[in-house]
């Protein structure tokens, strides 16, 4: 079990259950567990809609779009059946915030699955788990089990009569893409994970064509707490229009990496300076990628910014999935570089030209930048390329891979061009443990 | 859907609401570019080539999923527009091997062009391109995997047009590939493979040379053909094939049969026969000189002058001495109107004989009766594509009328059609069928009478009782039918299902027969008892006077009966014209011993073998003229090949006549003044022979000139065809422009012209995918396919 990590500055609200064995039925329900799902069930789905408007939750898988709203969306007659979808294809790297959720508290997201259905009227809830995450699917799927045993999933739960809901387990097969909505959607069909042309939304033609819900997993386990503690007062946790806490999973070269809850708008710089306890050994900070890899990187002097969605816009880079990764001055970004466009060449679908070619032609060309071969006009072509797969793509891949090279090329131009003399700034690459060295 | 008006460019538009941006745009003339986006097929907006800047949207969208609205404003060519198009294409020429000097798409690829427009000319890209090797995955269908752009074109076609979904997607990323359906680990070569339908629809629709057809690859370059669209040789529907034909030092040779020319019948359609089965024409062993039989068996190649006498001589003998009721003639699926039409006029008014009759592969009569007073019931294969409900009984039009069952299942995909399948056989089209209804065995006679109301013939009509009776209640619910009906219904049962047909309101019917000109047979008078038209052969006639002094005035002998003749001696010639009866019909060739055979064949063909004299013949692909498909819709053919020594049918015809000392002027009505104030167009010598008598027509009728110069132009045959054949009424406007138009002949009413003891007289023909009759035998490609797909048959699904 990995180690927990703990912040006095943290507001534990989604995090609170962590540590306390709450992946056990009696024990979640010892700490106030389904309380909320029954509340939902005695208010209503009005009720349930109202309260999440309120607490200003903003969707955790990184777009930030108001769950409430996105809730409201589905129509509340449909001749297809309805489905609440849970999104933990968790794969942008740096991210292990909801990891950490389906170990520590597996029954805040079927709880959460459970309101959202009753919210909209559903029936039915998936819950997708990213397909390397096989060994938590064990303990969600004892959560299930666990929850059937005690007549909190199947027909009429809690004993209500006529309440029924069903929950469904399914990993993926290894693909980041399908962390996309609509390719998770035609995964979970059984179909190539390839993304699904918008509009119609899933809200209103979703899963097996039916309206559809799909939160992130974060987003869902938010749902329980905000019930019980009422939207305002979860609202005003956080900032203006950005309601309550969400986990920040910060690693890289930081004293006490991990997972810790902050407010929403808690300063950058104190995040890395004081909760995660600054860089580590005493080094210089040369640069943060603030919310998982698609985000542009940080410069030192750029950390004076509130982890919200609407600040990190304003400082022209993303709040994302919430994974901090923090490069000392011994990282060399050329690797770097290389490493973030290995990773968006190998897993672009290859549906749509620009994201598939240029991802590949970036790659190629990085590669052969690192390996003594390139020259300065490299720089600028692969600039270009990044710039021109920039909102030309099917999905949003095309951007999370042009995103932080056009940052890199862009802000760290003279060690390129440094790297090119042969001037290499950074002793090695880092480690996969140091930059997900998280809770491990 | 009410209409939304919207600015392009500044220009304002009006669209029904819904319709797709980039079809409003070409509708308006503003040409949006795309390689992923297909008209008719799911959208995908994977190529973002026809991204446009739409106000108030933060991003560019594509033109291709975005449905137009109501003030929305539009710009679809800015230098932001061109940039994104640009570095799309020059991503895709990263890879893209720069072989367009002998690929076979060079010159008329859709990369090419787009480059040109968008001017990704330069390169920066230092590493090598991805190459991989050609693969061969069927007998006609090559990939060139580097060349392949992923626009998924192929892989929709395969699967929603043509229900076959053999294509699809392996790996991911720039891994990405197309894959056919069986893969190298499950094949006995280790090599990936097709297993299809093989109608070459994936080539067709490839905006770059990725797909090759065995046929064609690297034979030749584009430019360097002569393109000819004409009309498929094959089945009955009547697609039009687009010939690409080179000159050899013995004429020219088809080297490629396409659907560039999406203009004809079949729209986007064409299946393998129309694309690869025109190899027959190129063959070596063709019969290119004249051939008499010798005393000891063999042939012996002689002059045309020696060949035409002798036959000339000896018909004119049999004639004038034994009597024209002693000469049989046996006319050809594939001839066109105006050669069926003159062999009839040859027959009736040279021969002296009405025994003429061909291969009836359905009862055109009858339809042509029991609609004799519903002209507008006549059914186009236009109707296929809008009905909204549909009956198929009888019949498996994917393989028998490829277009037909492509129609059927567009209509049902597109248009949500109902598709209604009665049939003994779970035909694959049941796949698109609403309502699927089995058939007992033999039962389309009792399930004609049931449909009529006849509840007793249930039981032999199908085993699901229950079934049969909704299934009559859903028809007659329908408010308007298309009514296809399959050869094996014919006489007394076909009649009888028009009549319950005639009793629902707004029925159309058709027959589907097969091979190209078996519907215009008919209504040529290729028939021992109707002349053309169906008018009956009776002593007063429009067609006495015109005919003279040999045409007899008794109906003939029908084809089986000119072999019973055969048998007791009392046929002394047989006139043989594109058809090999002796196989069709399994004649006993000691039956044919004392007869006195001409045939005009491309090949030694078992009748031809029997033959006393073969005259080279040229096939549909090589000559002019025009075409009658199943549905009565009428199509002009235009020569697209030639091969030297070979003679049309209309030409030989001529110049048998005149050496039995017919009066020429009589037979074909060229070069006369007409009454209109045409003159001769004395100082024009092209016509028929150089192939461009049709496009030369237009021009002379134009300048009010006679073009009719010589005796073997079949316009001066179709001239005497539209004078007197009840029916075609045809716009040789329309026929000129190469459209199709839907004629309806009528027989009379109480025509009764099979009796139950010879039904086999109509005789289906039951093509499948590869076959052709006699002449797929002869087509080295369709022979391979049939060989390939020998023991499975192909498109009927497993259950």
């Amino acid at each position: 079990m990995p180690t927990l990590v703990s912040h006095p500055d943290e507001v534990k609200v989604i995090s609170r259950r962590f540590g306390q064995g709450a992946a056990q039925l009696d024990r979640y329900l010892e700490l106030d567990g389904y309380k909320a799902a029954q509340m939902a069930i005695d208010n209503g789905p009005q009720w349930v809609i109202d309260t999440m408007k309120a607490s200003g939750l903003r969707g955790r898988g990184g777009a930030g779009f108001p769950t409430g709203l996105k809730w409201s969306f589905v129509p509340k007659v449909s001749e297809k059946p309805k489905y609440v979808l849970v999104n933990g294809d968790e794969s942008e790297p740096g991210t292990c915030k909801d990891h950490v959720i389906f170990l520590h508290d597996p029954h805040a997201v079927i709880e959460g699955t459970l309101i959202a259905g009753l919210a909209i009227g559903a029936k039915t809830g998936f819950i997708y788990l990213r397909g390397e995450y096989r060994y938590l699917l064990k303990i969600v799927e004892k959560a299930v089990a666990d929850c059937y045993a005690k007549g909190i999933l199947g027909k009429n739960i809690f004993g209500r009569e006529g309440v029924d809901f069903d929950i469904i387990t399914q990993t993926g097969a290894g693909a980041y893409e399908v962390g996309e909505e609509s390719a998770l959607m035609e995964s979970l069909e059984g179909k190539r994970g390839v993304p699904r042309i918008k509009p119609p939304f899933p809200a209103v033609v979703g899963l097996y064509g039916g309206p559809t819900v799909i939160n992130n997993a974060e987003t869902i386990a938010s749902a329980p707490h905000i019930l019980l503690m009422g939207g305002e007062a979860y609202a005003k946790l956080g900032s203006e229009r950005n309601g309550g806490t969400r986990l920040f999973g910060i690693s890289g070269m930081v004293e006490r990496p991990g997972v810790y809850e902050l407010p929403m708008g808690y300063s950058m710089k104190k995040a890395i300076y004081d909760v995660a306890g600054g860089v580590k050994g005493g080094k210089k900070l040369k640069a943060v990628v603030p919310g998982g890899s698609s985000c542009p990187v940080l410069l030192p002097d750029e950390l004076e910014v509130g982890l919200d969605f609407d600040q990190m816009a304003k400082a022209g880079t993303m709040l994302g999935s919430g994974g901090i990764v923090v490069l000392d001055e011994t990282v060399s970004i050329v690797e770097f570089a290389l490493r973030t466009i290995k990773f968006y060449q190998h897993e672009s679908c290859g549906w749509c030209i620009p994201c598939r070619e240029g991802t590949d032609w970036i790659k190629k060309s990085m590669q052969r930048f690192y390996d003594g071969g390139g020259s300065t006009k490299d720089i600028s072509n692969m600039q270009y390329l990044a710039e021109n797969m920039l909102g030309r793509t099917f999905c949003p891949l095309g951007d999370a891979a042009a995103m932080p090279m056009i940052a890199f090329f862009k802000k760290f131009r003279p060690e390129f061009e440094a790297y090119l003399e042969g001037k290499r700034t950074a002793k090695h690459f880092i480690t996969t443990d140091e930059l997900v060295g998280v809770a491990h | 859907m009410p209409d939304v008006t919207f600015t392009v460019d500044g220009q304002t538009l009006t669209a029904p609401a819904g319709t797709l941006l980039i079809d409003a745009c070409k509708a308006s003339g503003i040409q949006i570019p795309a390689f992923c986006y297909y008209p008719g097929l799911s959208l995908q907006a994977a190529c973002r080539m026809c991204v446009v800047r739409i106000e108030k949207a933060p991003k560019l969208q594509t033109a291709c999923t975005t449905p137009v609205a109501e003030g929305m404003v539009v710009y679809s060519e800015t230098p932001e527009i061109a940039q994104a198009r640009k570095s799309t294409l020059e991503l895709l020429l990263g890879n893209h091997p720069l072989d367009c000097p002998v690929c076979d798409a060079g010159g008329q690829c859709e990369l090419q062009d787009m480059t040109f427009k968008y001017g990704a000319a330069s390169s920066f890209y230092a590493e090598p391109k991805n190459h991989r090797e050609e693969q061969k995955w069927s007998p006609t269908v090559y990939f060139d995997r580097p060349r392949c752009i992923l626009c998924y074109r192929c892989i929709r076609m395969c699967g929603e047009g043509m229900d076959v979904y053999a294509l699809g997607i392996q790996n991911r990323g720039s891994s990405a590939v197309i894959a056919p359906n069986i893969p190298a680990t499950q094949s006995e070569d280790g090599l990936a493979h097709l297993d299809c339908e093989e109608c070459g629809m994936c080539i067709d629709v490839c905006p770059v040379g990725a797909l090759t057809s065995d046929t064609y690859r690297y034979k030749t370059r584009p430019w360097e053909m002569n393109h000819v669209a004409t009309v498929c040789t094959h089945c009955g529907d009547g697609c039009k094939t687009t010939l690409g034909v080179r000159a050899t030092t013995d004429g020219s040779e088809i080297v490629r049969g396409d659907n560039r020319d999406k203009s004809g019948i079949n729209g986007d359609f064409l299946c393998n026969k129309g694309r690869y089965g025109f190899d027959f024409a190129n063959r070596e062993d063709r019969i290119t000189e004249p051939m008499l039989k010798q005393p000891d068996g063999t042939f012996k190649t002689v002059t045309w002058d020696e060949a035409l006498l002798f036959t000339g001589t000896r018909l004119k003998d049999i004639r004038d001495t034994r009597g024209g009721k002693t000469i049989g003639v046996i006319g050809g699926n594939r001839l066109t109107n105006e050669e069926a039409y003159l062999l009839q006029k040859f027959a009736r008014s040279v021969l002296g004989t009405n025994n003429i009759d061909h291969h009836r592969t359905a009862d055109f009569v009858t339809l042509a009766a029991a609609l004799r007073d519903h002209r507008d019931r006549f059914a186009s294969q236009h109707d296929n594509e809008t009905a909204k409900a549909i009956l198929l009984i009888g019949g498996d039009p994917t393989n028998q009328a490829p277009l037909t069952a492509w129609n059927l299942r567009t209509n049902v995909r597109l248009n949500r059609a109902k598709l209604y399948v009665a049939n003994h056989a779970h035909i694959k089209l049941h796949r698109q069928a609403k309502s699927f209804l089995e058939i007992a065995p033999y039962g389309y006679g009792a399930i004609a009478a049931y449909l009529s109301g006849d509840d007793g013939a249930a039981s032999s009509a199908a085993t699901d009782i229950e079934k049969l009776a909704h299934f009559r209640d859903a028809l007659k619910a329908e408010p308007e039918l298309l009514i296809l009906v399959g050869s094996e219904l014919r006489a007394g049962d076909l009649r009888a299902l028009i009549a319950y047909g005639l009793t629902l309101p707004n029925t159309k019917f058709a027959l589907i027969g097969d091979y190209v000109n078996a519907h215009g047979a008919a209504d040529m008078g290729l028939l021992p008892d109707l002349l053309p038209g169906y008018a009956p052969v009776v002593a007063d006639h429009d067609y006495t006077a015109e005919y003279g002094e040999h045409f007899p005035t008794e109906p003939g002998l029908n084809l089986l009966q000119i072999f019973d003749a055969a048998q007791t001696g009392d046929l002394a010639a047989l006139y043989i014209v594109n058809a090999n009866p002796v196989a069709r019909f399994s004649i006993d060739p000691a039956t044919l011993a004392n007869t006195f055979i001409v045939i005009h064949e491309m090949f030694l063909t078992e009748t031809a073998r029997l033959a006393d004299v073969i005259f080279p013949a040229a096939n549909l692909y090589e000559k002019s003229g025009s075409v009658v498909n199943s549905y009565g819709d009428l199509q002009l053919v235009k020569k697209a090949a030639d091969r030297a020594g070979v003679r049309t049918d209309l030409e030989l015809l001529v110049r048998v006549a005149d050496r039995m000392g017919a009066e020429i002027r009589k037979l074909v009505p060229f070069g006369k003044r007409a009454s209109t104030g045409l003159r001769a167009d004395l100082g024009q010598t092209r016509g028929v022979q150089s192939g461009e008598a049709d496009r030369h027509a237009v021009w002379l009728t134009a300048n009010n000139l006679e073009p009719k110069l010589s005796p073997f132009d079949p316009f001066a045959v179709l001239d005497e065809i539209q004078r007197l054949v009840p029916g075609y009424d045809l716009l040789r406007l329309q026929l000129l422009s190469g459209n199709d138009q839907h004629l309806a002949p009528q027989a009379p009413a109480d025509l009764i012209q099979i009796d139950e003891t010879r039904r086999d007289l109509v005789l289906p023909a039951d093509d499948t995918l590869f076959t052709s009759g006699t002449l797929g035998r002869y087509s080295p490609k369709l022979v391979e396919l049939q060989l390939k797909y020998a023991h499975e048959p192909v498109g009927i699904p497993a259950d």
